[in-house]
């Protein structure tokens, strides 16, 4: 949207002390996305959105494209910052209309020519119906949307999103997630997503910052970040690697789409063809896939892809977590520390992963 | 109808009420602001000083106000040394009276209003760029609207009902500070009850209206 948000750069480093509690803050993001802020409640990330948004004060530097918001010598305040903030309560103005909420900061950070006109967001968002009415009485799902279009019409170079699903049921946040891609598709805008989902994480997210107890632990790209296996991702029950492929056809009869990437063919339950050949993110549970040495053509699992092993993690549990590199995506593999002596797997060892299930994000 | 005095005490009260209402808006916003907001240690200690008036007998406040008005006292010494007068017997000595006598009933609801928004719709609003000031009128006052409502008319409601602290220190001058209810005293003292009637009806009625008035504009408000 804004031409400086077109370099797309933000770098934080920041320290916030707060009582007892203190935040120190350090990642680069180098381009327009989604970079999600990913930690355990408690790990300071709504912290660290409200100092970069200048609502807590902090210390230290915060950039955003070729514009200072804060150094030693300057602190610019909230409303100088060109700033999207979506909260986690909708927190819509009770005084005005949805169109008047909408307006609110249009009205006030002047429009430039590449400005989003308010119809485009309007449609974006698909508030049409919404525009003249109260916003008592709207949905939370609908509250949430009218605040991200707030925000968006605000001309932001920077969106700060802190966790905008976490007061919605479970219908309405599938539908909001479906409207944060189209936008994350559509603007070019550099987006801060605070989440302790590794749901949402895998499917919005390009990169990630990881937080613990107040501090930026590590932070990269998205689908690097979740199969790092010196990362707690990467120990979740529910650990997972993102794959990109592309959806190349259907199979009608056993209601099974294919997806390819590289030479490998991958079946997902469902007829997902509408896609058409743009990227999509499958995702694999690191409990779902199961190592072989050699390629087994007597099985009821379809999903066969030959992989290397690039880590094996083998500590006192009864279970180990082996990262892999197939065609240059990386895959996980939790299988019991038992197979692995028997298989005594190598780094750099050529298997087949047999992958028993696969989801489209 | 009224007699000539009568009407004068009718208009004196209803200026009284009016001006007395205008200058407690104007001083209770910003208290009422800063003890929603405070974090001082004071907070307690100004905010039983504005309850003060909901207790104590006003022939107590009026006492006080006539001692700090005279021309001995701190703030006749004061006004006398600015312009010459002192305040006490006089139409600007009533509105002070009343200004502290009805405070508590501007200062509550403004304070209840203030922090029954909180600070998220602030927050909100410094992230869509408006300054101080912007954020103050566009979205503190529109959303204390039920609160002003009620602070406006409880202050003008209690100030026309006033008065022990009047008596004290407006004395009992017709035609310049003899309002509504002290004339209803002493129509009652001289056994004019007919035109007893007549003024307390009249004030009965002036302040039922007024508060019906508040009681539906804010549950309006509450529903759309």
């Amino acid at each position: 949207m804004n031409p400086t948000s077109q370099a797309g750069a933000l770098a934080v480093d920041i320290g916030v002390r707060q009582g007892t509690f203190s935040l120190t803050a350090k990642f680069r993001v180098s381009k327009p996305g989604v970079t999600a802020i990913y930690g355990k409640s408690g790990a300071g990330k709504t912290t660290l959105l409200r100092a970069i948004a200048g609502l807590s004060r902090a210390e230290g530097t915060v950039q955003v494209g070729e514009q200072v918001w804060q150094d030693k010598h300057r602190y610019l305040e909230t409303h100088q910052r060109p700033v999207g903030f979506v909260f986690q309560e909708p927190s819509l103005f009770e005084h005005l209309t949805v169109r008047g909420n909408l307006e609110f900061g249009m009205r006030r950070r002047g429009a430039g020519d590449d400005t989003q006109t308010l119809d485009e967001i309007v449609s974006l968002l698909r508030l049409e119906t919404l525009l003249p009415r109260s916003v008592i009485g709207l949905s939370g799902g609908e509250q949430q949307r009218v605040a991200i279009g707030r925000a968006l019409l605000s001309n932001p170079c920077l969106l700060l999103l802190d966790e905008p699903l976490s007061s919605l049921d479970a219908s309405h946040k599938l539908e909001l997630l479906a409207y944060l891609e189209t936008l994350q598709c559509q603007l070019q805008l550099p987006m801060l997503y605070v989440s302790h989902s590794p749901d949402e994480v895998a499917r919005l997210a390009d990169d990630l910052v990881l937080m613990e107890n107040g501090t930026t632990v590590a932070s990269g790209p998205a689908s690097e970040m979740l199969t790092r296996l010196d990362l707690p991702l990467s120990h979740d029950d529910n650990a997972a690697a993102v794959v990109t492929a592309f959806c190349t056809g259907h199979e009608k009869e056993f209601g099974l789409s294919l997806f390819n990437f590289d030479d490998n063919t991958l079946h997902v339950p469902g007829d997902h063809t509408h896609h058409g050949v743009k990227p999509l993110k499958l995702r694999i549970l690191a409990r779902d896939v199961s190592l072989t040495l050699e390629h087994q053509h007597s099985t009821s699992i379809l999903n066969i892809v030959p992989a290397r092993v690039l880590d094996v993690l083998i500590g006192d549990s009864p279970q180990c977590m082996v990262r892999l590199d197939c065609s240059g995506q990386v895959l996980l593999a939790r299988i019991t520390r038992k197979s692995a002596v028997t298989l005594s797997l190598q780094v750099g060892q050529n298997v087949y992963a047999q992958i028993k299930s696969v989801a489209l994000l | 109808m009224l007699n000539a005095a009568d009407m004068d005490a009718l208009w004196i009260t209803l200026r009284l009420a009016t001006v007395s209402t205008m200058v407690l808006l104007a001083l209770g916003t910003p208290l009422a602001w800063w003890l929603a907001h405070t974090r001082s240690p004071f907070k307690n200690t100004i905010n039983a000083l504005v309850a003060l008036p909901l207790v104590l007998p006003p022939t107590v406040l009026g006492f006080y106000l006539l001692l700090a008005l005279s021309p001995s006292g701190p703030v006749g010494q004061i006004t006398q040394t600015l312009g010459g007068t002192t305040l006490a017997f006089s139409f600007a000595g009533l509105v002070i009276g009343s200004v502290i006598y009805s405070l508590p009933f501007v200062v509550h609801p403004l304070q209840d209003a203030f922090g029954r928004i909180g600070p998220r719709p602030m927050e909100v609003a410094a992230t869509l760029g408006a300054g101080k000031v912007d954020r103050w009128f566009g979205v503190a006052l529109p959303l204390a609207r039920p609160g002003y409502i009620t602070a406006a008319v409880f202050g003008f409601a209690h100030t026309l009902g006033e008065f022990g602290v009047v008596l004290m220190i407006g004395g009992n001058i017709p035609g310049e500070t003899q309002v509504l209810s002290i004339a209803i005293y002493d129509h009652v003292e001289t056994l004019q009850y007919g035109e007893a009637h007549l003024l307390a009806g009249l004030l009965l009625l002036l302040s039922f209206v007024l508060l019906l008035i508040v009681y539906t504009v804010n549950r309006r408000f509450r529903i759309t």
